[in-house]
Parts: C-alpha cells; structure tokens; sequence
C-alpha cells in the first residue's frame, strides 16, 4: 500500500512570523523578456470585509513562456534573473501587490495553448488549505481558446482575468463568497 | 512536449473541506460555490525551488537566534519528507513557525497575557537532505487560548510549510505532539472525517534522536502527494 499525504492545517493568524523572509516581490529580479506589470487587489470575505492575514503565493513562466523547473521541456530560453514565484501578505486594509512581468503563453493539454497566466496560492486563518485560482491578462488573445477558461462557466470567467486601470496597474481581487465569488479550482487538495 | 502525469487524488477523508463548522473562521472564507476541476497542466507540475545557500546553516537552531537561550524544553523535531510512492522528497524547503513556551507569538495580533521571550522568535528553516531528512533544534510550544468557542485551547503545535516538486505538492500543516489532553477538543486538528489521517499529525517520541542531557527527540515525517503513474489523456 503506498503512503497517503499529511493532512492539510491552517496557516493561523501568525504565519507571517515564519514565512514573511520570503516575501518576494518584484518576481523579476533584473532587466528580460516581457512586458512589466503590477497587479493590485484586495482578498474580501464572506461580509464583503479585507481579510488583513491572507497570503498569496505566485507561480508563473517567465516572458519567453519557460518555467525555470525540470519538468519543462520546452525549446524556449530561461531568464537567469527570473525564478518565477512570489509570495505577498494582505495589509491592513486587505490589499495586496506585486510587481511581475506578463508570462509568454505556455502548452495545455492536448497540445493546445494555455493563454498567459499566474497560478495563484491563497492562504489565510479560516481556510483548512489551500484555495488555487488563476490570474490571466485583460485583452489577450489567448483568453478566447484557453482550454482551462473554457472550463469555467462564462459568467464567471471575468474573476479570473485582470481588469486594466487607468493608473496602469492591473487590478484583481480575490472574493471568497458570495455573487462575485471568485473561481477556485479543484486540484484534488 | 511529452504527455504529464498528475498527482494523485487524496484518499477519501483525509484531506479537510474547506468549510469545517467546528471551525468558526472557517464561514466567511471558505468558498460557497464549487471548485472548478481542471486537468494537470504543465503550470501546476512545475512549481518554485530554493537554493539550498539561501536558507541560513543556522536557520534550524530557533534556540540559538539571540544572544541567550529561550525559555522552556528544548526539543529536537526531525523527520523526513517523503511522497506518496515512498520516494524521498529532497532538497525542499521546510518552514517552520510556533509559539514560544509560555504560548505567545512573536507577533502583533497576538494579544493572548503571557509573556514574550527575547530569546525566541519562534521561526526556521531546513533544506531536506539526499534522503529527505530535516532536522529542527527548539523549544516546546505552549498551548494557549483561542476565541473560537468558549474556553478554547489549541493543543501545542508547530506549523510546517513545504514545497515539494510543484506547485501540485505544497502543503501547510501543523505538528502535535503525543499524549496532549487538548488534542480530542481542536476544531482544527480534528478537521478530517479519517482519525488515522489526523493522528498522523501527532510526532512520535523518539529516543534515536534524543540528544543526553541536552533535548527530547520528536520525529515527524510528511508525505506530500504521489505523482500518477499514468500520463493524462486529457
């Protein structure tokens, strides 16, 4: 019989004291492929209230649309200053930011292309684990055949793209219940 | 690119929902609406991994972080990190955060009346080793109080968080320890429908690493989720 994996615990109140050191942001550390972005927003609970203690970890393939991971066999060039995750707490007032570039598309299944996107961690005191959502780019092409959006139904797709704003940052929320309910996918966690 | 394997659903009543009743902060942030499954793709089979050189040689030792040495029982927390096949998971990043001996966090939201110690900051880190060992020196969290119901009480605990290969394998959890008469009354320990699933979140005394005169040894080893043996047809 093989081995089952360690049940899944809160991250409580306190995490910040254990993982704020690998707080990371900017993603990019210097100058590469791809067009730089900061992505603003606030993480809102079930009242419409900021969660002040939530995390939000970040994973994404760099501008070339590479993963700096050996499980990418792509023909596509690393950036020597771009690892690709990032980790940013909630404030205060439950807003978040981070600084980035906008990730190259990358492959999907059945050979079909993923549109550009970041995997998103949300962590906080009241989830028992982990919530996995995404965050993909106003205005691309790619978002009409991205084989993972259209497994969302249509009137919820919009909580996983990012809004433009006219400050020129990009706005995206993470809204845990109600009509607005953010998308969360399901990765057997 | 060639097909990807995925990993391996959980076995049934092993993993929490995300909302647990019990567990009062969990209704108004868990999610009401339902997941959205979606196939393995080559965004979650790659996750981040560390240099080894950024995690302190130090960082293990929470009882050496300050001039003198923290209050309370010094411990030594060891286990490996292993994945459902029973390979080792190598060379991953653990990170670990806790209460100081009287029960306090280093932090500002934490108001709970005991004191703070200058000695302690309850935080470290280890890289796994060739065979998936790591290897922490501190002292034994307090319990303290909680608002979740009347007269709460977590167990004493130590939270973990790991990477593992991918984004597909990260796990945060919390170490207890064996014999806690608080253990049969947390909402949060108790968040599994399986008992031996969440008995496996209590270490185990252990005298092979038990140093004379210097510290009880408790091992804890983690399992992260089991890649598939099957490549995805979709």
């Amino acid at each position: 019989m093989s081995l089952q994996a360690t049940t899944s615990q809160t991250v409580g109140p306190y995490f910040k004291i254990g993982l704020q050191w690998l707080n990371q942001s900017p993603l990019a550390a210097g100058p590469g492929a791809g067009e730089r972005v900061t992505i603003r927003g606030r993480v809102l609970d079930g009242d419409g209230a900021p969660v002040p203690d939530a995390l939000l970890e970040i994973w994404q393939a760099n501008g070339h649309g590479k993963y700096a991971h050996s499980e990418d066999s792509q023909d596509k060039p690393l950036e020597p200053g771009f690892a690709g995750f990032g980790r940013v707490p909630t404030d205060n007032a439950g807003c978040f930011q981070f600084e980035t570039i906008k990730p190259g598309p990358v492959p999907g299944p059945n050979g079909r292309e993923q549109a550009p996107h970041l995997v998103i961690s949300v962590f906080m005191r009241g989830l028992l684990k982990r919530l996995v959502t995404r965050i993909y780019f106003p205005n691309d092409a790619g978002n009409g055949s991205d084989p993972i959006l259209k497994l969302v139904d249509e009137e919820r797709r919009s909580t996983l793209i990012a809004n433009a704003t006219s400050g020129g940052h990009l706005e995206w929320n993470v809204v845990l219940q109600g009509t607005h309910e953010t998308v969360f996918f399901d990765l057997g966690l | 690119m060639k097909p990807l394997a995925g990993y391996r659903p959980p076995y049934p009543g092993t993993q929490p929902n995300h909302f647990h009743p019990p567990y009062v902060s969990s209704a108004k942030r868990a999610p009401t609406r339902p997941l959205v499954q979606i196939p393995y793709t080559l965004s979650e089979i790659t996750g981040p991994s560390f240099d080894p050189k950024s995690v302190s040689p130090a960082a293990y030792d929470l009882t050496r972080q300050h001039q003198g040495e923290p209050v309370g029982e010094r411990i030594v927390v060891s286990g490996r990190v292993l994945d459902e096949n029973s390979h080792p998971v190598t060379n991953t990043l653990v990170e670990i955060w806790q209460a100081n001996a009287a029960g306090r966090y280093r932090h500002e939201v934490d108001r709970h009346d005991a004191p703070l110690d200058p000695n302690f900051s309850g935080c470290g880190q280890a890289v796994t080793d060739g065979e998936g060992r790591y290897r922490f020196v501190t002292i034994r969290p307090g319990e303290y109080p909680w608002g979740n119901h009347y007269n709460a009480w977590r167990p004493a605990h130590i939270h973990f968080s790991l990477f593992g290969p991918a984004f597909a394998t990260r796990l945060v959890t919390q170490m207890f320890f064996p014999g806690d008469p608080l253990l049969p009354f947390d909402p949060i320990f108790n968040c599994t429908a399986d008992e031996k699933a969440r008995n496996r979140l209590i270490s185990i005394f252990d005298w092979d690493t038990t140093v004379p005169m210097q510290a009880l040894g408790y091992r804890f080893d983690i399992v992260l989720r089991g890649r598939d043996a099957t490549p995805m047809e979709e």
